[in-house]
């Protein structure tokens, strides 16, 4: 709903029974020209990647790029805390102990990788997000139970609210219904 | 773990299958649909009442939670002086239970990411409150460590590396530094994991809660998640990621505590068999948790289609391989102690199984090397009630294990004019026992308000929810469905 009260419209949502049904309305869909569409599922469904065209791989780079960054960094703190800032001579050994910093590295590395999985995955999926459109529709919260949802944005330059709605209806949809915005 | 429509995993899931000759019992009862799935365990922290046994249960715990408080404030009015410790036993109570609780937290991320990679799907069912177990046992670890320092609000800095005014800095050249980072870590990747596997269930929680606060708290929990398919795909992504990170951790945990001992000169620690030795412990002291626990659980919320006698004779028999290793590595302590002929490594073994202590390490062969023997036999494997004792004797013993390497390896060194005696005092007791109710106590408290089962994983096992005009059961019906 915006400001001036008129409710806009952010896309169409087609309720559908199974996965299949899901995943074959999502094919036609983008075989049609949409582009600028999401599907909800209680499950996550592989074949929904090829259907929509998913290509996103960042998230293991970033993974990668964490990984390296816990590792440098852990190094490079014990070699500064134990070569630099507080060098302390045990029976003539070696300031660098290279051995011994092994299992610290290992472990900031583990961990910075993790938190940029994590905070990663989060980021790139713009979450925490206290609210989203869809769930204007009731029946949405069964996309956390048993349905699965299609739902075609208004932005996409094929929608058209009326062809839309034809068409998601002819995909064997039990519901259509008009997200607002 | 994705959901494939026309993958052979619901049938696995469903019907005994046949392959290699042998039948699998399933892994889920028959019968179930995403929606009963999905009911069932949401009904558990949303619409059953909570039962007289949870609020026994859990005033039982509590109470001992009180016994943990007062022996930390006791302790720490005082000082590490109210505790059996002495020299030459400087450890005592503190790492025996510190190393007990770590292991015991190894079964959860050990479940969740190796059977993960391995595609093992029996661990859906088991992998949410094994890893909630895996939280609450190292947070019991934690605290011993801590409280050994003596003065825990000093210890940060003397663990963690952080420029202060005094310009001192942590020692890297110590296992004990090691601990730190490794413990930590652990803990932090633990309940990252955790919470990433929880979020699409809160969000089912947020979606089927009835009252307002349960809508808001699930609700600020799940983070507005929404099942969209390009969040599924980076969810399963960094899912799979975590698991591949997590699998050498887990490893790397018993391995760095084991360090703790095996790094020093000590007879009966000085052992290149430690590390591989304390992580097959330590997976065999998780499992033995998980089965103590999965086995009254169960019982008590009816979930006996989803954690199914196939789970518990997996559970046994990966007890039982990992009871053979530790087997082993008895017989190898004792073998090096007698190959290295020398002196000290010798008379420590000696004293180990027939010095003051002796009866200690009888109890822990019993334990831990006679009793998993039972798991050979499959009737045993498949028995609820013996599977229930078992995994309590190989609790005991494992605590056992991690008693005679402290005490009988320090109680009596090198020099004879230093030998002493070792025996807990009513303090190290109830911050023992204190630890178990803490355990108990967020156990609890995980089950009343948190699924303990993941359910969107669940889903994954069972085929699709509504029926298809003409569809038949199994593999054909999927095929006949696309």
């Amino acid at each position: 709903m915006k400001p001036s009260g008129r409710p806009t419209v952010y896309g169409v949502m087609a309720e559908f029974e199974t996965s299949h049904a899901l995943v074959d309305a999502a094919r036609r869909a983008h075989h049609d020209g949409y582009r600028k569409m999401d599907a909800y599922s209680p499950v996550p469904i592989e074949e929904l990647h090829d259907a929509m065209h998913m290509h996103d791989n960042r998230l293991p780079k970033l993974v990668l790029a964490g990984g390296i960054f816990g590792g440098l960094g852990g190094y490079g703190l014990q070699y500064y805390v134990s070569a630099m800032a507080y060098p302390v001579n045990v029976g003539g050994r070696p300031l660098h102990s290279w051995p011994a910093f092994i299992p610290v590295t290992f472990e900031t590395t583990i961990l910075a990788a993790a938190l940029t999985a994590v905070l990663g995955m989060l980021a790139l999926n713009g979450l925490p997000q206290p609210f989203h459109p869809v769930f204007n529709v009731p029946r949405f919260a069964l996309a956390s139970r048993n349905r699965f949802f299609l739902c075609i944005e208004a932005r996409d330059p094929k929608f058209n609210i009326n062809d839309t709605r034809t068409f998601l209806a002819s995909l064997g949809a039990r519901e259509v219904t008009t997200v607002e915005d | 773990m994705a959901h494939k429509p026309d993958s052979p995993t619901p049938e696995e899931a469903h019907a005994p299958i046949a392959g290699a000759g042998r039948v699998y019992p399933p892994v889920i009862a028959p019968g179930h649909t995403f929606a009963s799935v999905t009911d069932k365990i949401s009904a558990i922290v949303l619409t059953r009442r909570t039962s007289l046994g949870w609020w026994l249960g859990f005033a039982a715990a509590f109470a001992l939670v009180n016994v943990l408080m007062m022996s930390i404030a006791y302790l720490l009015f005082v000082g590490t002086g109210v505790w059996g410790i002495n020299i030459p036993v400087g450890w005592g109570f503190a790492i025996i239970n510190f190393v007990w609780w770590i292991g015991i937290g190894h079964a959860g991320t050990l479940i969740s990411a190796i059977l993960l990679l391995f595609k093992q799907t029996w661990r859906t069912s088991i992998n949410r409150f094994a890893e909630a177990m895996t939280l609450f046992a190292v947070a019991c670890a934690a605290i011993f460590p801590i409280l050994h320092t003596g003065r825990p609000w000093l210890a940060i800095y003397w663990l963690f590396p952080y420029p202060n005014t005094m310009d001192v800095w942590p020692q890297f050249r110590s296992p004990l530094i090691w601990d730190v980072f490794a413990v930590s870590t652990y803990a932090t990747v633990s309940l990252l994991f955790w919470f990433v596997g929880l979020i699409p269930d809160l969000a089912t929680l947020r979606d089927r809660s009835e009252s307002r606060v349960g809508r808001v708290i699930y609700g600020a929990l799940a983070m507005g998640w929404r099942g969209s398919a390009h969040h599924w795909h980076r969810y399963e992504t960094a899912y799979l990621l975590l698991a591949g990170l997590a699998t050498p951790l887990v490893v790397s945990v018993h391995t760095i505590v084991s360090f703790d001992f095996a790094v020093s000169v000590v007879p009966g620690w000085h052992a290149t068999i430690f590390p591989p030795y304390f992580v097959a412990g330590a997976i065999y002291s998780g499992f033995a948790m998980v089965l103590t626990l999965a086995i009254p659980i169960r019982t008590m919320y009816g979930l006996q289609d989803f954690i199914t006698e196939r789970h518990l004779n997996n559970m046994a028999k990966i007890l039982l391989v990992t009871g053979l290793i530790v087997a082993y590595g008895y017989m190898m302590e004792a073998f090096m102690a007698w190959y290295s002929a020398n002196t000290f490594e010798t008379y420590m073994m000696r004293n180990r199984m027939t010095g003051p202590y002796g009866p200690f390490y009888l109890a822990l062969i019993f334990c831990n090397g006679i009793t998993p023997q039972f798991l050979w036999i499959k009737k045993i494997r498949t028995n609820v009630v013996l599977l229930f004792i078992i995994s309590l004797i190989v609790n005991v013993g494992m605590w056992l294990e991690r008693f005679v390497i402290v005490v009988t390896s320090l109680h009596r060194d090198f020099l004879p004019s230093s030998w002493g005696r070792y025996s807990p005092t009513v303090w190290d007791w109830g911050l023992y026992v204190g630890t178990i109710g803490l355990f108990l106590s967020l156990l609890f408290l995980f089950l009343r308000f948190l699924p303990m089962i993941s359910i969107f994983e669940m889903r994954t096992l069972v085929p699709d929810a509504a029926p298809v005009p003409d569809r038949r059961v199994g593999r054909a019906g999927h095929e006949a469905a696309r």
